[in-house]
């Protein structure tokens, strides 16, 4: 089956074509970060102004990519939620009709699930159960996962999301916006022990997370040396430092009380370098083993939104013809695959 | 006598005010579905697509050409007209009739008032602004006269000529509209919105004119651009 694969939830545009027996057929990206760095977060009507723009064309790249005719289709995913309204309806509204128009199956799928499911794309690929690192702009939550569908919050963040706290600290620094992946760069250079940034609720047991504190201490270290030489890349490298052994030491209680063996880590923080280097040496250390997506999977894209659909549509699901969008929407209350599919 | 063109098959929808409706026309039969469902358009555009194209037991690719409401009106509500009409264009290799929301709104007063030959149509554009056309008949159709725009209530003109009709919720959001113009006004009907069957005829002269665009081009049009202020605005304020 080839299916087609949707994603509008935020500032991404994103388009591919997955293959049930083959993989990955082709996909395309388009990112409206420029478009929104001038405003300094994401505006959503010009979000979904420039989705309706973005893509139909991406569609036509997509399939030209893949070598395939919209004809050659079996179904069509799309994003349905959690995100902006507006830009999740641009999705919904066209993958919708061109489903309906070509007389195929249809399916919203949840953006989170599509994160959590895309290192199994990989060659190596996660067995379930597993634990899953949820680490976005918008998200931090560490999950249960069972089976595709049946998934547990075992802990998520009490206030800032993780990406969303690199950005904030990115942009104190001058960083501009998303700045995640720029201070992420800069850190390289710095100390990470020049300053001790506290580790947010690592003292105490449970699973959650708390990253505005750790803004508010950039902050203050800002001010109190504001002349000290390479000042912002010893924030940069003490913060990422930071944050890093805190969702390191929160990925190894989880595996604890659990008791899985495999941890796998998705969404655009999932990117970030220093994460993934401590993650595999704790794996090793604790015999336990950790995914992630290829780094182009990691951010929001459609290939892993065709990819989760194609799970679901390959086990017969389908949705109907209501094109309405979930900005919320918990995981938790997800359908569970049949069994023995997908 | 020039022969009687031949029908053209059209599936028209609308989503930019507050009602959800659907048109087909079929060898000069018309069929139609509206609600009006504020919130609801999501849920029933396509079950209101699938039902006028049962009754005229046709499937999407026997049609001619799709039309939509292209705007001005909610931004969501264009969004959603937008994204279904490219769903369907792309699925079904038809071309796409963009038709203002506003002369859609005109041709459908004039249907139920055949006296009406200059119609003003204005919407309530909120933050103080009104989005507005002049539309004049020619050949039964309603055509604009002048560019479509968004302005504050006093920047609405009519042209000197002819008696108007003023329509939309334009007209009740402000009062003081009428109350300038009122010289030029024949009479004020705010309780009027576009519905997918009016812009079928407008639709027709479009595609007969081979002005019908491909899927991709099929794109609301918002007539307000300015939604946000950038960081840079911003500080210059604060200073
Ligand atoms: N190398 C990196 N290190 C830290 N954060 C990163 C890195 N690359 C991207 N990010 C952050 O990831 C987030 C975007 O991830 P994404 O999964 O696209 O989020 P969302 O779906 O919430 O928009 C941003 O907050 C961005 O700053």
């Amino acid at each position: 089956m080839n299916i087609l694969g949707i994603e509008t939830s935020c500032d991404e545009t994103g388009v591919a074509v997955y293959n049930t027996e083959t993989g990955l057929l082709g996909h395309s990206l388009y990112s409206q970060v420029i478009l929104h760095a001038e405003y300094g977060g994401v505006v959503p009507e010009l979000a979904s102004r420039d989705h309706i723009r973005k893509l139909s064309p991406l569609i036509h790249e997509v399939l030209e990519k893949s070598s395939l005719r919209l004809s050659e289709l079996d179904g069509i995913a799309f994003t349905r939620g959690p995100g902006l309204m507006g830009a999740l309806l641009v999705g919904t509204s066209l993958g919708c009709s061109l489903a309906f128009s070509l007389g195929i199956p249809a399916i919203g799928v949840h953006h989170m699930e599509g994160h959590l499911l895309a290192p199994m794309m990989e060659k190596n690929s996660p067995p379930f159960p597993f634990v899953a690192l949820l680490v976005s702009g918008g998200h931090t939550q560490l999950m249960l996962a069972r089976a595709v569908g049946q998934y547990e919050i075992l802990g998520q963040s009490v206030d800032d999301a993780v990406g969303e706290s690199f950005d904030k600290t990115a942009s104190l620094l001058g960083l501009g916006y998303p700045g995640g992946a720029a201070l992420a760069r800069l850190a390289e250079q710095g100390d990470p022990d020049r300053f001790t940034f506290p580790r947010p609720m690592t003292n105490r047991p449970g699973l959650d997370f708390s990253f505005s504190g750790l803004k508010t201490f950039a902050m203050n270290t800002l001010r109190n040396n504001t002349d000290e030489p390479g000042i912002k890349k010893n924030i940069a490298a003490a913060f990422q430092k930071a944050v890093v052994e805190t969702l390191v030491d929160k990925c190894q209680r989880a595996l604890r009380q659990t008791g899985y063996q495999a941890l796998i880590v998705a969404g655009g923080v999932g990117a970030n370098k220093c994460l993934r280097e401590r993650l595999v040496i704790e794996a090793e250390k604790s015999g336990t083993q950790v995914f992630f997506p290829s780094m182009a999977l990691c951010t929001d894209n459609g290939a892993m939104i065709a990819y989760a659909g194609a799970l679901r549509l390959s086990a017969g699901q389908q949705d109907d013809t209501n094109l309405a969008g979930r900005p919320r929407w918990s995981m938790e209350g997800l359908t569970a695959l049949p069994q023995n599919s997908g | 006598m020039s022969e009687k063109p031949h029908p053209v098959k059209i599936l028209a929808l609308d989503t930019t005010q507050e009602y959800c409706s659907v048109a087909l026309s079929v060898d000069d039969a018309l069929i139609w579905r509206e609600e009006l469902a504020p919130r609801s358009h999501t849920e029933l555009i396509l079950p209101q697509v699938q039902a006028v194209l049962a009754e005229a037991e046709l499937r999407l690719n026997q049609l001619d050409a799709l039309a939509f409401g292209r705007g001005p009106g909610s931004f969501t509500g264009l969004r959603i007209a937008a994204g279904v009409v490219q769903g369907l264009a792309l699925g079904a290799d038809l071309p796409v009739a963009p038709v203002s929301s506003l002369a859609a709104m005109a041709q459908g007063f004039y249907r139920e008032n055949s006296t009406a030959t200059h119609i003003n149509a204005a919407f309530d554009a909120r933050i103080g602004e009104v989005y507005w056309g002049n539309y004049a008949l020619i050949e039964g159709i309603m055509q604009s006269m002048g560019d479509e725009a968004v302005s504050a209530p006093d920047d609405l003109l009519l042209p000197a000529t002819g008696g108007w009709y003023a329509i939309g919720s334009g007209w009740a959001a402000y009062p003081q509209m009428q109350h300038r113009l009122a010289a030029r006004l024949v009479k004020t009907i705010p309780e009027t919105a576009p519905l997918a069957r009016d812009i079928i005829p407008l639709a027709d002269k479009i595609f007969r004119a081979q002005q019908a665009v491909s899927a991709e081009q099929a794109l609301p049009v918002y007539l307000r651009q300015k939604v946000a202020r950038t960081i840079r605005e911003r500080t210059a304020d604060r200073s």
